[in-house]
């Protein structure tokens, strides 16, 4: 914007742009509520008893809100992947393979090394990183190396990483099934490696007491406090360092970004390596928290689902958390909800994908509310991304 | 052994594997060609696929089931181009919005329809034997013994062709995608030209979503897509948005899936089959690209390495027809990457940008 402004109008701005750029996303959540509550009524249920279960199990008592935070932190981390991914232009979406990757890499260093405690933890969370980083940067090397369209060809690395962990895990003679067990799923990790349980009770500082949580203890695990603080180092390295805004520089325009002396080429690469990364971490997460083995099923779906928390979240980390949290709950929530009405769990998926279509498709929303607040001047996320799909498509 | 009757199957098994992937394809040309990005493809085969199969069972008719399956298509497209036409929308997240509506929708429905009643399909639709034709020999059963939906996927191909290139809608929608705002200048109405094509992809993206239920399998499994319609997409780029070009990568996936299917039955000495068809391959490839480069006057580097490929395929497939391999059977996971693996190659294998229409992904707003 080159035209002047008194700081008082400016404010009032800021503040309208605020509030417009925290109501189109509540809103959009509710308009994708109330459309499913037509579907669920169509199948011969009652919505109301659906989103009341639903309610139930995401925050209904103590371990349903223990249940929501436990399935929002994978969500976190997939959000985290797609904002940098997003912001640096990459269309990433093969965040479920690069996730899958972090898993199968971290299950191996938890199973096939012997090492003292914390350091085994440590090295196995680290390998997850590198392994999705790794698998996320070759589709960002084929785009900086030939142009090759990133979004086919982070979809094709799925499939590809899902077949090949088929037939590491197969019972049939893959190389890291469990050879005490028909089913496929890799053999146990060893405690060492084990991301442990939140004890509560130990937290008993002067600046923080957290002992009169004890009795939670042993139901949130370190994973999810690892996901925030990730959360905070994804906002410094994209708003604080030069690395970031490089990245955002050539997710805004490359052409601009190579005239200011950007390397282009290698930012992409990076970029995608990143996220790659920020998956991989999340699958290690979850295998070295949750299960402390690997099977194909466990996670799937973290690939698509978020995308919608990245956008929910406006590729910012703040709004990706409470994107997550509300997908989280919803994930928990689905299964009593299930249990009670008969509304199948896949309702989810379909709330999911209305919630991404009304905060992409503001202009719906802003339509069906009669909502005047414009759209920050290409500054807002969603735009940025619009503006680069043009340059990169 | 690798005898005759094991290429005639292997080739009619790779045209049937290539018409949905063709049919896909020709989807984004139709819709990219007028300047809209799908990739939306994968989704609307699958709700598609699903559409057809519920249609099918009620009125127990495979025809009104196919019929069923293409208008859900063309609905579902009709979404996309709204949603990046009229809202705006970064058609890329679109296309996303799309994919993830169409997997909730029909695991959803699955779920509620079809996994409690336990409705079971209809059966396929069967093949049609061309008199006169499917007698040649060789040629007769790879091309003229199949289900009728193979036959209209070329027969799309060729229309497909015929109305981009040689007639003024086709020359209209290439002007809205190549340069909407000249376009408008001379009075085509740029959006409805978009809407019209995009929908039109979506109706044969609805043939091919049907097909895997109408002639491949008879009933619909969750996410039966398993990618096709994002490996269409590559075939469309291969194949330069072009249909003849988007039919013959087509085929090359189509053989891909067909030889992973085919050494899975295990008569075969995998690792032998895999050397003497790659070998086979190279020598056709680096002998086309030669003689193009002659044609062509390309220079002289680019000629001595296709010239290169061709002589190594001619070792490998000699090698391959001559040495006794180990018995070796590959895990049918590696035989299932070879599509994806391929899309990837051939992705990175283009040239930048290669004729893709301009004005593609871009919102045309009347000034």
């Amino acid at each position: 914007m080159t035209t002047s402004v008194s700081p008082l109008s400016r404010l009032g701005h800021n503040l309208r742009q605020t509030l417009g750029n925290i109501l189109i996303p509540i809103l959009a959540i509710l308009t994708s509520l109330v459309v499913v509550a037509g579907v669920i009524a169509l199948s011969g249920a009652n919505p109301l008893e659906g989103f009341m279960g639903l309610w139930d199990g995401a925050f209904g008592d103590g371990d349903a809100v223990a249940n929501t935070i436990i399935k929002t932190t994978p969500y976190i981390f997939a959000g985290l992947a797609l904002t940098i991914a997003f912001r640096g232009g990459m269309f990433n979406i093969g965040v479920e393979g690069q996730f899958f990757v972090g898993s199968i890499i971290a299950t191996l260093i938890g199973y096939a090394l012997r090492l003292p405690p914390v350091i085994h933890l440590i090295v196995a969370i680290l390998g997850g990183a590198i392994g999705g980083g790794l698998w996320g940067a070759i589709p960002g090397w084929l785009k900086a190396r030939t142009g090759a369209n990133e979004v086919i060809t982070t979809i094709m690395t799925n499939y590809i990483i899902l077949r090949i962990i088929n037939w590491l895990i197969s019972p049939n003679g893959g190389p890291m099934r469990n050879p005490a067990r028909p089913l496929p799923q890799t053999p146990e990790v060893y405690p060492t490696a084990y991301l442990p349980w939140i004890d509560f009770s130990k937290i008993n500082f002067p600046w923080v007491n957290l002992s009169w949580l004890a009795s939670a203890t042993g139901s949130l695990h370190w994973g999810s406090i690892l996901a925030l603080i990730m959360a905070v180092i994804v906002f410094v390295l994209l708003w604080r360092t030069i690395l970031g805004f490089e990245i955002r520089t050539v997710g805004i325009s490359p052409t601009a970004a190579r005239y200011a002396g950007v390397n282009v080429e290698r930012t992409m690469v990076t970029t995608m390596a990143l996220s790659g990364a920020m998956a991989g971490i999340g699958g290690a997460v979850q295998v070295l928290a949750l299960t402390h083995y690997f099977s194909t099923g466990f996670n799937v779906g973290y690939g698509f689902d978020s995308i919608a928390v990245a956008m929910l979240g406006g590729l910012h980390p703040a709004g990706v958390v409470l994107a997550a949290v509300l997908f989280g709950a919803m994930d928990a929530g689905a299964t009593i909800m299930q249990m009670r009405t008969g509304v199948p769990i896949d309702i989810v998926t379909i709330i999911q994908g209305l919630v991404l279509m009304f905060v992409a498709a503001d202009l719906i929303v802003r339509q069906i509310y009669r909502i005047r607040v414009k759209p920050a001047d290409g500054t807002t996320p969603v735009s940025a991304t619009v503006q680069t799909a043009g340059e990169s498509g | 052994m690798m005898d005759e009757k094991f290429f005639i199957g292997l080739l009619a098994l790779a045209f049937v594997k290539a018409t949905p992937i063709t049919l896909g394809a020709l989807t984004g040309i139709y819709s990219e060609r007028s300047g809209i990005i799908n990739i939306g493809i994968e989704g609307t085969m699958l709700v598609a696929a699903f559409t057809s199969f519920i249609v099918s069972v009620v009125s127990q008719n495979l025809w009104v089931g196919l019929l069923g399956g293409m208008l859900a298509g063309g609905l579902v497209s009709l979404l996309l181009a709204v949603l990046s036409i009229r809202y705006k929308v970064n058609q890329i997240i679109a296309g996303m919005v799309i994919n993830l509506l169409a997997i909730g929708v029909t695991n959803y429905a699955t779920r509620v329809y079809i996994d409690t009643s336990g409705i079971a399909g209809i059966g396929v639709l069967p093949k049609w034997r061309i008199p006169l034709l499917m007698d040649i020999p060789i040629l007769g059963p790879i091309l003229f013994q199949h289900q009728p939906l193979v036959y209209f996927m070329f027969g799309l191909v060729v229309l497909t062709h015929y109305v981009m290139f040689y007639t003024p809608w086709g020359l209209r929608t290439r002007a809205v995608g190549e340069h909407p705002r000249a376009a408008d200048t001379v009075g085509i109405p740029v959006n409805p030209m978009r809407y019209a094509s995009t929908v039109i992809g979506g109706l044969i993206a609805g043939m091919a979503g049907s097909f895997l239920v109408v002639e491949a399998v008879g009933s619909f499994q969750k996410m039966m897509t398993t990618g096709r319609g994002f490996i269409a997409l590559a075939v469309m780029i291969f194949g330069r948005w072009n249909p003849f070009g988007a039919l013959v990568a087509a085929l090359l996936f189509g053989f891909a899936e067909a030889l992973g299917v085919r050494l899975q039955l295990g008569d075969i000495n995998n690792i032998q089959a895999l050397v003497y068809l790659t070998g086979l391959g190279m020598l056709l490839g680096g002998t086309i690209q030669m003689i193009t480069d002659f044609v062509k006057k390309k220079e002289t580097r680019s000629k001595i390495i296709a010239g290169m490929v061709a002589i190594t395929g001619l070792i490998a497939a000699i090698l391959g027809q001559t040495l006794t391999f180990p018995p070796t059977v590959i895990p049918f996971q590696f035989l299932g990457i070879l599509p994806y693996v391929l899309t990837i190659l051939v992705l990175t294998g283009m040239v930048r940008g290669a004729a893709a229409p301009a004005a593609e992904g871009v919102v045309y707003e009347k000034q």
